[in-house]
């Protein structure tokens, strides 16, 4: 199977009701995701995609047994929403929305430690492009026409990034197993290690494609991780060579602030780990290529 | 968001942290009136920009008169003050802050930040105050105090207590700490901060703690919540260019270059950069179009860049999932008619409705130069530059 999400996983979206809820549901729907429910509060006995809509996230679970969620809220009140599926037993919560206050996350981070380990919910994102399984599910805004089934994983902090490593890989008939973008936001649910870890225990998953990018302590986290406890290989990509220090590149959390957080010292410390990184965002395919390549040999 | 430290000052002396009495000055002869309100001997004159590394560039001045603090703040008002920080040209002086001269026996380094690691507010402190933190994190790193504060708890005075004590502080002087340090963490957190920064916190020759300057900046996703805060937005200190881009939802950050560059996504954004140093160009910019654009925002994308003089040659990137390629098709054919396009424009599209987007392209009959890969377009774009730039 693949990780995080498969055609199986009951899915309900926070904000279905929104033009741009309702136009990636649809996406979703087609692509064979299990979309049960929708709550928008104040709409709840309405219907959306012919689905039923719930007030609240509660409901929505009871009547649908839904175990993950889409979230789609505006920012101000996208950290409630997400609180409201995990205090509801949602297991996974993936948030696309951008512009969600920092403290806010800090204070959806600590909410999410008080449950204990078999009803906790990991959420993804925010400010991501959600989570694709091919061929089997997804939950976010990406393009999934652009997603072989296969067998590479992706994480990718760029939504975009993700997208343009997906159809360089399907150009060379690489597959995937799940690609998942963890967000551009300096307090994300969760990082590039926690998703490694999944792919590492992934029997469909074979390698694993990284995308990082200039800012905070996740990639060089990662990059420990996958020398002390990966076996399969991974392939990185750090994006914000060309970055000036001390400027926000877009993303709230792509903004050199410490040692350690350039692009350079990054390629760096993932280099030092013995993880392979493609020398441009134009190689990310035939770098995985020759990974898996090289798996082979040996 | 950053703001004056005036502003910071006022802001967290209303949260009890202990700052000299002072007042804000818009031309020479009001400074004067200021120090003479003031009263004293000596007054510090201070520029005020949104930049540190002021004192070194020559934008604080103690000074000894009426006199002398109404000729000083007619050399820096009116005029741009470049600092280690602004780089050149600088950033406009159009307001001085005086205040009564603090006689100091030491220095202290006081910083809050959003740590990432641990995802809480971090208290960063240093005996060695006065300097820039970098410099103090490479000269002197055992000097650096940090401490983690539990957003349920908030800052335990037993924390303050081990800080104070570990500056070398005692006496009436660690219960002046705990209340300085709690000022400004109430601040962080009560005011969607996102920095705090009091360099120096001085101790004056009396024993006291008072902080002779403050820095604020302002978490931009909480401005909604906090209007007091966005009201001490000064735009005359901000890039115009980026913050006209920011009025109309596009991140816009001016770099040296001559290609600029028109993409969705950061990420994208950042990779086609770097893909067109790796193909011998420089960019002459950062731009992320943001999800959803409608072919006004891609216009305005195109106004944006081209308010740039350098740029030479456009490469449009776009990669669809919330975006719509046929959408940002009708904005590049919308803006080429609309500003008279003079320079080439390279245009990638890639992913959600990308048939209708080439479609809308063709059929326009501009002369656009299309790519079908990120190192395509990087290269076509380095290609495409005029002879003499090159």
């Amino acid at each position: 199977m693949a990780i995080l999400i498969d055609e199986t996983t009951k899915v309900l979206v926070q904000g279905m009701s929104g033009r741009i809820g309702r136009f990636h549901a649809e996406e979703m729907i087609r692509a064979g995701t299990q979309v049960v429910a929708g709550v928008t509060p104040g709409k709840g006995g309405t219907t959306c995609l012919d689905r039923p809509v719930f007030d609240t996230v509660r409901e929505a679970v009871e009547a649908t047994h839904a175990q993950a969620s889409l979230v789609f809220v505006p920012p101000p009140f996208a950290a409630d929403a997400i609180m409201e599926a995990a205090d509801a037993g949602i297991r996974l919560a993936v948030c696309v929305t951008d512009g969600i206050p920092a403290q806010d996350m800090m204070k959806v981070k600590r909410f999410l430690r008080r449950y204990p380990e078999h009803r906790k919910m990991r959420l993804i994102g925010p400010n991501c492009a959600g989570v694709i399984s091919p061929g089997r599910a997804f939950m976010g805004i990406m393009p999934p026409h652009i997603y072989e089934a296969g067998r590479v994983g992706i994480v990718s902090r760029s939504g975009t990034l993700g997208y343009e490593a997906a159809s360089q890989m399907q150009a060379l008939e690489i597959g995937v197993s799940t690609s998942v973008g963890i967000g551009g936001d300096p307090i994300n649910g969760s990082s590039f290690r926690d998703i490694l870890e999944l792919f590492e225990a992934d029997p469909d998953t074979d390698a694993v494609m990284m995308i990082g990018e200039i800012g905070g302590p996740q990639e060089a986290d990662a990059a420990a991780y996958v020398r002390d406890h990966m076996t399969k290989p991974v392939v990185a990509y750090v994006a914000g060579l060309s970055a000036p220090k001390g400027r926000k590149m877009g993303h709230a959390g792509a903004i050199i602030s410490a040692f350690g957080e350039s692009a350079q010292e990054k390629v760096e410390i993932l280099a030092a780990a013995g993880i392979t990184v493609a020398p441009n965002p134009s190689a990310l395919g035939e770098t995985v290529a020759q990974a898996l390549a090289g798996r082979v040999a040996a | 968001m950053d703001i004056h430290e005036h502003q910071a000052k006022d802001i967290l002396a209303g949260f009890g942290l202990p700052v000299p009495q002072g007042g804000l000055a818009f031309s020479p002869e009001q400074a004067a009136f200021r120090a003479q309100e003031l009263g004293g001997e000596m007054w510090a004159v201070k520029a005020q920009i949104h930049s540190g590394g002021r004192g070194e560039a020559g934008g604080v001045k103690l000074c000894r008169s009426d006199a002398e603090v109404r000729d000083f703040a007619a050399t820096l008002l009116g005029k741009r003050l470049a600092t280690r920080q602004t780089g050149a040209p600088g950033k406009l002086v159009d307001r001085v802050w005086v205040e009564r001269a603090t006689p100091i026996a030491r220095e202290l380094y006081l910083g809050f930040v959003l740590d990432r690691k641990t995802e809480r507010i971090m208290i960063v402190a240093s005996a060695a105050g006065g300097i820039e933190i970098e410099e103090i994190a490479q000269t002197d790193p055992a000097s650096l105090r940090r401490m983690v504060v539990d957003p349920a708890v908030g800052l335990a005075a037993y924390q303050a207590r081990e800080l104070a004590f570990a500056l070398g502080l005692g006496g009436g002087q660690v219960q002046q700490m705990v209340t300085a340090l709690r000022a400004c963490y109430r601040a962080y957190r009560d005011l969607d901060a996102m920095m705090v920064e009091i360099n120096p916190l001085v101790v004056t020759e009396d024993g006291d703690l008072v902080a002779l300057d403050a820095k604020m900046s302002f978490d931009t996703n909480a401005l909604f919540r906090r209007p007091q805060v966005q009201a001490l937005r000064d735009r005359a200190q901000e890039d115009p260019r980026e913050a006209n881009a920011a009025d109309n939802g596009l991140a816009y950050v001016g770099l040296d270059g001559d290609i600029g560059c028109i993409i969705n996504g950061a990420g994208l954004a950042m990779a086609t950069m770097d893909m067109i140093q790796l193909s011998g160009g420089q960019p002459a910019n950062f731009l992320d179009i943001g999800g959803g654009a409608s072919p006004d925002r891609v216009v305005q994308a195109f106004r944006t860049v081209l308010t740039d003089p350098n740029v030479s040659v456009i490469l449009v990137n776009i990669f669809a999932g919330i975006n719509r390629c046929d959408w940002v098709a009708e904005g590049v054919v919308k803006a080429y008619r609309e500003v008279g396009m003079t320079i080439p424009v390279v245009v990638r599209l890639s992913g959600t409705n990308v048939a209708e987007g080439q479609a809308i392209l063709r059929a326009s009959g501009l002369p656009l130069i299309t790519a079908d890969t990120l190192a395509e377009a990087a290269g076509s774009a380095v290609a495409a530059r005029p002879k003499d730039a090159a």
